[in-house]
């Protein structure tokens, strides 16, 4: 089977398994708007401006749910042992990897798009920035967030620890992606020039490259048994 | 351990010797951190707590490089001496960030006001830290050491690729920051300084080679009692009557 079609594959069974359940997205979105619920208590944002502390809030909630969702990704695939299936169907396991990484990624680009413009209306804010630059920057960081989360959840689901162990080991690893999400989004919100951040920009593009890369030649050493 | 065959005689005996050689520097080393080396000059009698932070830094590096190397050779070569190995120096990494997490603050509340800043260094040396605390979890929580290791290989190498991207990400994210850290670095130092800084970066690199043998000897036997435990399990299941 053609290498890329198996990925496409994979991504489909996931997103068919959630178009018929519709309890993973539901559940994230919820969550999500609740971080930005606790959020809009803790902090007065009558007093704080949005643009100093919104980037953090907003990816707070998509780092939150985004474990939430690898983490129930991996659990489907354990509960009646659907991982024994896909390790003895044809396909490289790199292939699978891929698309659950895509899956991953568009679960939570769907909670980002319904997030960012609620946060508009909660927090009062505008982006004064184009919106193809952050759904950029919302797409690289996403991917690099999910290309290690997917990777780490391998092996975590399967362990006693299950879900407790995947925060601990994703969120050291994830730093550069939460430090170049945050001071993108913040450079976005203040409707900064480009140059200002495009480092940062570059910095998320190379982490996803690297980790992509790396987790595909690893994958198989982390799915053996 | 008189008369236990736990390995070649001459490992034994450079085990023996290294331990000596350790179990001599180590009082050396006080003697001359705490009455040789003159006391800095701004910073008083708590500047000596810079021979024993740095040179942690050293040996946990040092562990944290190795647990690479032998994490990438495991996976290549499938040999547990390998792995052994990457779990012990890990271990050993942990331990001493450890040290230099609780040095480092202990140190900086008297010299710059604050225990803790987001100074690059500090931030980074912190979630190197956590990264590697969640590897030995991550090893303790796996089904059977063949996973674990298998597991660990993969974490390790990730690791290893993240440290330099997380160490640039925290830089830029400080931005322009006070070098407050100069101190550290090399110039400045009194001859005598220099010296024993030397010293104990010797001694310390020694007592974490020393450590990292006991471990992996340890690491040996454990593999040898479950190997052993196995195959008890097997025969009771097969002699029992049915």
């Amino acid at each position: 089977m053609n290498y890329w079609r198996a990925v496409l594959l994979v991504a489909a069974r996931d997103l068919k398994v959630e178009l018929r359940s519709r309890e993973q997205a539901v559940t994230l979105l919820f969550f999500a708007l609740l971080v930005l619920v606790v959020f809009n208590f803790s902090f007065d944002f009558t007093v704080i401006d949005f643009v100093t502390l919104g980037s953090g809030v907003l990816w707070v909630a998509f780092i939150f749910s985004g474990v939430l969702a690898i983490s129930r990704s991996f659990q489907l695939e354990r509960e009646q042992d659907r991982i024994q299936g896909i390790l003895l169907a044809p396909i490289d396991r790199s292939a699978f990897y891929l698309g659950k990484v895509a899956a991953t990624v568009l679960f939570m680009a769907a909670v980002e798009a319904i997030v960012v413009p609620v946060s508009v209306v909660m927090f009062n804010f505008r982006f004064s920035g184009r919106i193809a630059l952050v759904v950029l920057e919302l797409v690289l960081n996403t991917v690099g967030f999910a290309a290690v989360g997917t990777l780490f959840a391998a092996m975590t689901t399967r362990t006693r620890r299950g879900e407790l162990l995947l925060p601990l080991l994703l969120f050291p690893a994830a730093v550069p992606v939460a430090l170049a999400a945050v001071k993108t989004t913040t450079h976005l919100l203040a409707g900064r020039p480009f140059e200002r951040y495009a480092s940062w920009v570059a910095l998320s593009a190379a982490y996803d490259l690297i980790f992509l890369a790396a987790s595909v030649l690893l994958f198989d050493y982390v799915l053996e048994d | 351990m008189a008369g236990q065959p736990s390995g070649s005689g001459w490992m034994d005996t450079t085990e023996r010797a290294l331990d000596l050689l350790v179990a001599l520097l180590v009082p050396v080393c006080l003697y001359t951190i705490f009455q040789v080396v003159p006391t800095e000059e701004k910073m008083g009698v708590v500047q000596r707590i810079f021979y024993f932070h740095v040179p942690s830094a050293f040996a946990g590096f040092l562990g944290v490089v190795l647990c690479a190397v032998c994490s990438a050779l495991y996976l290549w070569t499938r040999d547990r001496r390998f792995d052994r190995v990457a779990h012990a120096s890990a271990e050993l990494g942990v331990v001493f960030f450890t040290i230099v997490l609780l040095t480092g603050p202990i140190w900086a509340r008297p010299v710059w006001g604050v225990w803790w800043t987001g100074e690059v260094r500090l931030t980074s040396t912190l979630v190197l830290w956590l990264m590697y605390a969640g590897y030995l979890i991550l090893r303790q929580s796996a089904e059977n050491p063949e996973q674990a290791a298998r597991w660990a290989g993969v974490l390790g190498i990730v690791g290893a690729l993240d440290l330099p991207i997380i160490y640039k990400s925290v830089e830029w994210w400080r931005g322009l920051h006070p070098k407050v850290l100069r101190v550290s670095g090399g110039q400045g130092l009194d001859p005598a300084m220099g010296k024993a800084f030397g010293l104990c970066v010797f001694t310390f690199v020694l007592f974490f080679t020393a450590l990292l043998i006991k471990r992996c000897r340890v690491a040996r036997l454990e593999d040898q009692v479950a190997e052993l435990t196995h195959r008890v399990a097997r025969r009771s299941v097969h002699t029992e009557p049915a």
